[in-house]
């Protein structure tokens, strides 16, 4: 039995038509769904930045992440970030779209050799600053970033880690609130050295009591995300050290 | 009238016990290796990839009769591509917090042979009614082997379920942990999972005898 669909030149138009009808209706969704979408990735950015300074919701409960609402996000976000700078070689302005760097273009810039943007935060909260700084890296199988609040002792205030396609339950809980809490208090700083904070096996330390030994416990099954964010944190601060010396207090 | 016919029943019964996609089609296997270290992600997969293989095998068997035999894998790739395309970007619009969550999963969604080998196996030769049944019927076996090995992996590698501590804590030594019980920690990495699949594909065979092949 032969049918029409068997012909070649049905085949043909019948996948060109495919194409076609499946590109439209991708494209339209993406264009109409645009300025929504970018919205929510502002937002998240938000978050997240006032997540790593301890502007959150998080209860007492050890469990979960919760970040300040989407809907009050952009005025506690302009309360508390008080400054945002953007460092370019030598030279430091100030932009308050800073939060809307891509960090990802901007580390792709530096490994052409192309001039780059470097953005850092400022928040103030009770009377205390927090610098906080973007990190990009890659973990098992995909992009992962966050953001680190420092103090002017180079001491970590807190962090937020985020990624894109680690394996849930194993890479994934980077982005866990007992993994995340692990950070606060540890220095950056080995002696004088920058030397970031090492995600660690066997450091023995599950509790996390050590806070000057720049490591911290590691995830079980998540070996190579686990190093991933090590390097991350390590590169991050290579990369802001000239800045990080102006504003360490001697 | 019943709402279901027992041809129609079948559909949604089979698959749950005598033809389990997993255990007994061995379809299916890289995403019950590699989500179910804890029973949330088992359960975000198993409804995730019931609504796609639901809504998917409804377009294609609607598409049964126009479809160029020649390009159908093709075709069916790009119908459940296209599917979790356009909720990835709409749960991106409106319920973002949801759609991180299930970020991780598009890819392996995608790549899940149970998808591609029910379109194949199925909804090309049956009426769209019939193959949406087939399509939960399906991801209702799947699911159900992803939630017992989740449970599993995430009691005896972690000590949690759903990420409650249900033994203790293993750092403080309470609770079954100050009976010098330890985690195993062999049970969070994907080769466990293949030895649970292992252990649920032999009790079923056990009990019914008639599923072992003969050599």
């Amino acid at each position: 039995m032969t049918q029409k669909t068997d012909s070649n030149v049905y085949t043909v138009v019948f996948a060109v038509v495919m194409v076609v009808v499946v590109g439209s209706i991708l494209a339209f969704l993406a264009s109409a769904l645009r300025p929504n979408i970018k919205e929510n990735e502002r937002f998240e950015k938000q978050q997240n930045i006032l997540y790593a300074m301890g502007v959150n919701e998080n209860g007492d409960d050890a469990g979960s992440v919760n970040f300040i609402p989407t809907d009050v996000v952009e005025d506690e976000f302009s309360s508390y970030i008080k400054e945002q700078l953007v460092i370019q070689g030598d030279k430091i302005t100030e932009d308050n779209e800073a939060y809307l760097i891509d960090l990802k273009k901007q580390l792709a810039n530096i490994k052409k050799g192309e001039p780059y943007k470097l953005p850092v935060f400022i928040g103030e909260k009770d009377g205390k600053k927090f610098y906080i700084i973007p990190m990009y890296g890659k973990g098992l199988w995909d992009a992962i970033w966050g953001f680190i609040a420092l103090d002017d002792t180079m001491t970590v205030q807190g962090v937020y880690f985020d990624h894109k396609g680690e394996t849930p339950g194993l890479g994934a809980n980077i982005k866990m609130r007992y993994f995340m809490d692990d950070f606060k208090g540890e220095t950056i700083l080995d002696g004088t050295q920058y030397a970031g904070i090492a995600v660690a096996k066997g450091n023995n330390d599950p509790l996390n009591n050590t806070k000057d030994d720049n490591e911290v416990d590691a995830l079980a099954g998540a070996t190579i995300t686990g190093n991933g964010v090590s390097a991350m944190i390590k590169e991050t601060v290579k990369l802001y050290k000239p800045y990080l010396e102006t504003i360490r207090a001697k | 009238m019943a709402l279901l016919s027992k041809k129609d029943t079948n559909l949604i019964t089979d698959p749950l016990a005598d033809n389990n996609p997993i255990t007994i089609q061995v379809l299916g296997i890289c995403s019950a290796l590699a989500i179910t270290a804890e029973l949330k992600a088992s359960l975000v997969m198993a409804i995730s990839v019931m609504f796609v293989l639901g809504a998917g095998n409804v377009v294609i068997s609607l598409m049964r009769n126009i479809i160029p035999s020649k390009i159908r894998i093709i075709v069916q790739l790009i119908v459940v591509a296209t599917l979790v395309i356009i909720v990835d970007q709409v749960l991106k619009a409106f319920a973002y917090e949801l759609s991180k969550t299930l970020a991780v999963f598009v890819g392996l969604i995608i790549t899940n042979c149970i998808i591609m080998g029910r379109f194949e196996a199925f909804a090309l030769a049956n009426g769209p009614w019939r193959s949406f049944l087939d399509g939960i019927g399906n991801s209702l076996g799947y699911g159900v082997i992803l939630i017992i090995v989740g449970f599993f992996r995430e009691l005896l590698g972690s000590g949690t379920l759903f990420g409650i501590p249900v033994l203790g804590d293993p750092i403080m030594k309470t609770g079954l942990y100050a009976t010098g019980y330890e985690n195993n920690g062999f049970m969070i990495i994907p080769p466990a999972a293949l030895i649970v699949v292992g252990i649920i594909i032999w009790v079923q065979r056990s009990r019914n005898p008639a599923l072992v092949e003969e050599n």
